[in-house]
């Protein structure tokens, strides 16, 4: 019987009846029963026949029906107001809002949004109904509807048709669009913001909001308590709703709060530019250069070094900016992004054309024959200097040299020549450290960081223990830079990766280049770290259970790492809570605890196999529960890959008899921080580490 | 495919010292040998036998100091030598004789070499540096008589002068000077005048050495950069540039166009010697033998072309022999 309801349409003559009656005193239960009815009507249905239900009340059939039936009373009611009848458009709503609150919005608007969207076109009694509509939709639904609505709408030209001055009439709705869905959800894509802020946009009335709306962003934006404790996704969701906001506004408005927008641009870069997540700071410099363009219409505009951005920046930022730039009244602030972008494209032609003229002139030249017939020139290319051949010279040279040339050409030639005459390195392995750890660049030379670095790898694989002491010893000492301090754990990682690996495999990968650059760029190192990690525990897997061949590789050579893993792991992890002048590792410079929790990790992986690894994992495991709490989420991660790395490296027995409670400990930690952490890459690693506790637990 | 650089014909070692200068004299008939000498950094100049490719004789006459500058006066009986002791000397080889004739105190401290022409047979004029920094002075040998003295207009800031070339159309017309200044331009000066004709600003740097075509009115020069700068003298005798050559590496110690005016040679700072076709400045060859910088380039006269040699004489105590286009 229903189903022949159904298809005959009368749910549309049912919501009519509703309509027509003007507000009476006994309707309110009534006219609840019905709501109830009419909403939950697919699962009474689905209740009672179990199983046997018609395909006209599965849900994603229903509704759409619904929303049909809604299109047909709304013609009615228009056609009635156009008569100059009154009737009520409350029930509607209230289906409306009680369907959307059940979670049914993508098949009701589905249907609802295209016709509202044609109807409303020209017709302003079909916009004020659908106001109308919505408006009349109860507080408690309202945040579902007009979340749908906002989600659904094609653009803001038809979201401001259909929702009106909503936000302004109805706290609830603007508490949902200007609060809710701004600042604390971040899961919505970049079309929802543009049409949501864009709505704002569209009237003057809302203006206000809009203006409202991006001091508040701005405000979040530049806390820095959110900047440390709120995952990167949301930081990313308000520095694109941030732009949209520029991109929206007019002069006038810019005018009337630019003292505001200037104070929160510089508290925003400071807290950005501390952060230790690259794609952070990214994202600040990003912003405020924004911010800047828009405010500074004629000063100065901040500019940061933006050719790294480039190749970061996710495509949709790229557009964001643009069509910032495009907004922007005065090509002069046309920034700096664009014109980079434009100047590095013209070089690239200009250099093909100029290589092109070279081609004709020369072919010209050899039309043009002279009775000599040249011989061949292609040895003539320009000279080089010779590099050095002792190691002391280099030592000398680099110290001392005024003569460039010379200076570049034996920082090329250092790593060489200290691999080919070990001898000579250990005789002035210390002095030698102390001068690459000093060395500055003087030339720009290309890839001069990654030669120093080369060059202090060598050193320390050639003479790992009092080179080690010496840099560990200098880890902590007065006056360096936070960039000499982190070479100095780079070095020591890549050295002990060297000399951990069986030798026939180090040499071949050094020739091969290995990656210095893993740790140059600290954003992806950790997850590389990470990775590493994860494949070497794969491999370490393999390997237990691999037939003999691959054994016999590896066991042809000693473990090099063995005798040395103290000296490069001790060092390190003793004086990290003894704060000096220039160094606090515990306040702010979190960036370098960071790197040297990382660091420690990998040495603990790669002390795997070694004397001294029960020790150092015991070290570890109280290193790590002093600093569990700490708020910046990088040194999280790099204490969540010190546990894995813990796990993989000490052999099962030791961990359960020597540190049985600090692991328990750990265990009910990493429970919390699966559950916890704000940062999705703890999570995740927490997660990983409990799993293979488990697994620990069921080997034994 | 383009045939590899040739090797040098024959080594001449044995100088131990820098070789600064060389000059061949080969035009003799038989059985004259033909001859090369080199000025060197320690004072001597070598007589070097080129059939023997021995030293004949060793000559000492400026204190053990440099010689920068030797040149024949006629016949290879007589020599006339510059060295850093400020001399000029003239030599008589005459029946194994060597003996310093007579010698002129130039008082200039350059390293500007003298240019010599013969006018007439037994009479010669010879530019060279002046005491007084700017000037060059120019002298008729053998009376050493002076000719004139050419001095830049006040405030012309040309600075030392660094190369000479002194140069006649066919015989009997009025002798010309051109020299290369510390500024990096070439003036052309007429000598009776005393008056400088033309200027011509080649290079940023100082003009290390020129060589000029007098048949067809061009002219070369190099400077420490990375450029050879050609330029051309019009019927006004105003010069111009003509046009420009990039090197692969910058320094230029010398420059000479062999005597039949097909090709160039310059001596590099790079240790290498280029040759070019002198009409276009087509590069012909590099000829990489030194392992320092070569100081000196010189063609040989032999009467006949296909003996001619090219010598070139480097900071790394040697002398290269070159056979090099003698088909042409």
């Amino acid at each position: 019987v229903l189903e022949q309801f159904l298809q005959e349409g009368r749910m549309s003559a049912l919501l009519w009846e509703v309509c027509q009656q003007p507000a009476q005193a006994g309707s309110p239960e009534l006219q609840e029963v019905l709501l109830n009815r009419v909403v939950c009507l697919p699962d009474h249905v689905s209740n009672k026949l179990e199983g046997k239900n018609p395909p006209v009340f599965f849900p994603q059939n229903y509704f759409p029906l619904l929303g049909g039936a809604i299109i047909q009373v709304l013609q009615k009611i228009s056609d009635s107001l156009r008569g100059g009848l009154d009737c009520s458009i409350s029930f509607v709503s209230h289906v409306l809002g009680k369907v959307c609150v059940h979670g049914r919005q993508k098949e009701i608007l589905g249907v609802l949004v295209p016709r509202l969207m044609d109807l409303t076109k020209s017709d302003c009694i079909w916009q004020r109904i659908c106001w109308r509509l919505i408006e009349c939709v109860p507080d408690r639904w309202m945040e579902a509807v007009v979340l749908g609505f906002v989600q659904r709408a094609p653009g803001a030209d038809v979201l401001s048709r259909l929702l009106g001055n909503l936000v302004v009439k109805n706290k609830k709705a603007q508490f949902v669009v200007t609060q809710k869905m701004l600042l604390l959800q971040y899961g919505h894509t970049t079309a929802v913001l543009q049409n949501l802020l864009g709505y704002l946009a569209l009237d003057s009335l809302r203006r206000a909001l809009l203006i409202k709306v991006l001091q508040e962003l701005l405000e979040m934006w530049s806390s820095s308590s959110a900047v440390k404790h709120s995952p990167p996704e949301q930081q990313q969701y308000i520095s694109k709703a941030i732009l949209i906001c520029l991109f929206h506004l007019k002069e006038t408005e810019i005018e009337s709060c630019r003292q505001e927008l200037l104070t929160s641009m510089m508290e925003g870069v400071k807290c950005h530019l501390d952060s230790s997540l690259p794609q952070i700071r990214r994202l600040g410099m990003i912003v405020a250069e924004s911010i800047s363009a828009k405010i500074n219409t004629d000063g100065p505009v901040l500019k940061f070094q933006v050719k790294v951005i480039m190749e970061f920046m996710s495509g949709e930022f790229i557009r964001l900016m643009r069509l910032n730039y495009i907004n922007s009244l005065k090509p002069c602030v046309i920034p700096h992004v664009t014109l980079l972008f434009i100047k590095c494209f013209k070089d690239c032609n200009n250099i093909q054309a100029r290589s092109d003229q070279v081609l004709l002139l020369d072919r010209g030249k050899d039309c043009i024959d002279d009775d000599l017939i040249p011989y061949d020139m292609s040895e003539d290319k320009e000279v080089k200097i010779k590099a050095p051949v002792y190691i002391r010279d280099c030592i000398e040279v680099l110290t001392g040299s005024e003569d460039m040339d010379k200076w570049e050409a034996t920082i090329k030639a250092l790593e060489s020549l200290v691999r080919k005459n070990p001898e000579a390195t250990r005789e002035v392995s210390v002095e030698l450290a102390k001068i690459l750890l000093h060395l500055e660049e003087k030339t720009c030379i290309e890839g001069f960081v990654e030669l120093r670095q080369r060059a202090q790898v060598a050193v320390l694989t050639t003479d790992p223990i009092p080179v080690a002491k010496y840099l560990t010893s200098q880890f902590y000492s007065l006056n360096y830079s936070l960039r000499q301090r982190m070479d100095i754990l780079d070095v020591l990682v890549l050295a002990a990766q060297e000399l951990s690996y069986p030798k026939s495999h180090g040499k071949t990968k050094h020739s091969g280049g290995p990656k210095p650059c893993i740790q140059l760029l600290p954003g992806s190192d950790s997850s590389k770290d990470w990775r590493r990690i994860v494949d070497e525990r794969i491999k370490s897997k393999t390997r237990r259970f691999a037939t003999g061949q691959s054994q016999v590789e590896l066991a042809s050579s000693p473990n090099e790492f063995n005798s040395v893993a103290g000296h490069f792991f001790f060092p390190l992890i003793q004086h990290f809570d003894r704060p000096l002048t220039t160094f606090d590792l515990l306040g702010e410079d979190h960036f370098v605890l960071g790197r040297l929790v990382h660091t420690l990790a990998v040495l603990m992986y790669l002390a795997v196999n070694t004397m001294a690894v029960a020790a150092m994992g015991k070290a570890l495991l109280e290193f790590v529960w002093a600093l569990r709490f700490h708020t910046d989420s990088y040194v999280r991660q790099g204490l969540l890959s010190c546990i894995s790395s813990l796990l993989i490296s000490v052999p099962a027995e030791r961990l359960l008899e020597d540190m049985t409670e600090e692991l328990l400990e750990t265990q009910s930690w990493l429970g919390d921080v699966v559950e916890k952490d704000p940062d999705g890459d703890c999570r995740r690693l927490a997660l990983q580490n409990l799993l293979f506790m488990e697994n620990l637990k069921k080997k034994l | 495919m383009a045939l590899p650089p040739p090797d040098p014909q024959f080594v001449l070692r044995g100088t131990s010292a820098a070789v600064h200068t060389l000059h061949f004299s080969c035009g003799g008939q038989e059985p004259d040998v033909p001859t090369l000498f080199s000025g060197s950094e320690n004072g001597f100049i070598h007589v070097w036998n080129l059939k023997t490719h021995r030293v004949d004789t060793a000559l000492d006459g400026h204190g053990r100091k440099s010689v920068y500058c030797v040149e024949t006066m006629g016949g290879k009986t007589r020599l006339l030598s510059q060295g850093r002791d400020q001399r000029i000397c003239l030599w008589d080889l005459t029946e194994g004789r060597t003996e310093v004739t007579d010698s002129v105190f130039t008082e200039n401290v350059g390293f500007c070499r003298c240019s010599l022409l013969t006018v007439a047979q037994g009479r010669w004029l010879m530019a060279m540096a002046a005491k007084a920094l700017e000037e060059v002075q120019v002298l008729e040998l053998p009376s050493k008589t002076s000719v004139c003295t050419l001095k830049p207009e006040a405030g012309a800031k040309l600075g030392m002068p660094m190369c000479l070339k002194l140069w006649q159309l066919s015989g009997g017309s009025q002798p010309l000077l051109l020299a290369g200044y510390e500024d990096g331009s070439v003036v052309l000066w007429n000598l009776s005048m005393g008056k400088a004709l033309s200027q011509l600003a080649c290079h940023q740097e100082p003009v290390m050495s020129l060589d000029f075509d007098a048949e067809k009115a061009k002219g070369i020069s190099g400077s420490s950069e990375k450029v050879l700068s050609i330029w051309s003298l019009n019927e006004q005798q105003n010069l111009q540039v003509y046009k420009t050559h990039n090197l692969v590496n910058a320094g230029i110690s010398d420059i000479t166009i062999r005597p039949d005016k097909k090709i160039v040679a310059t001596a590099g700072w790079d240790h290498r010697i280029r040759v070019f076709g002198w009409k276009k400045m087509k590069p012909l060859a590099v000829l990489d033998y030194h392992t320092a910088t070569v100081h000196c380039v010189s063609f040989s006269n032999h009467k006949n072309p296909r003996e001619r040699l090219l010598a070139a004489g480097s900071k790394d105590h040697r002398i290269s022999v070159w056979s090099i286009y003698t088909q042409t």
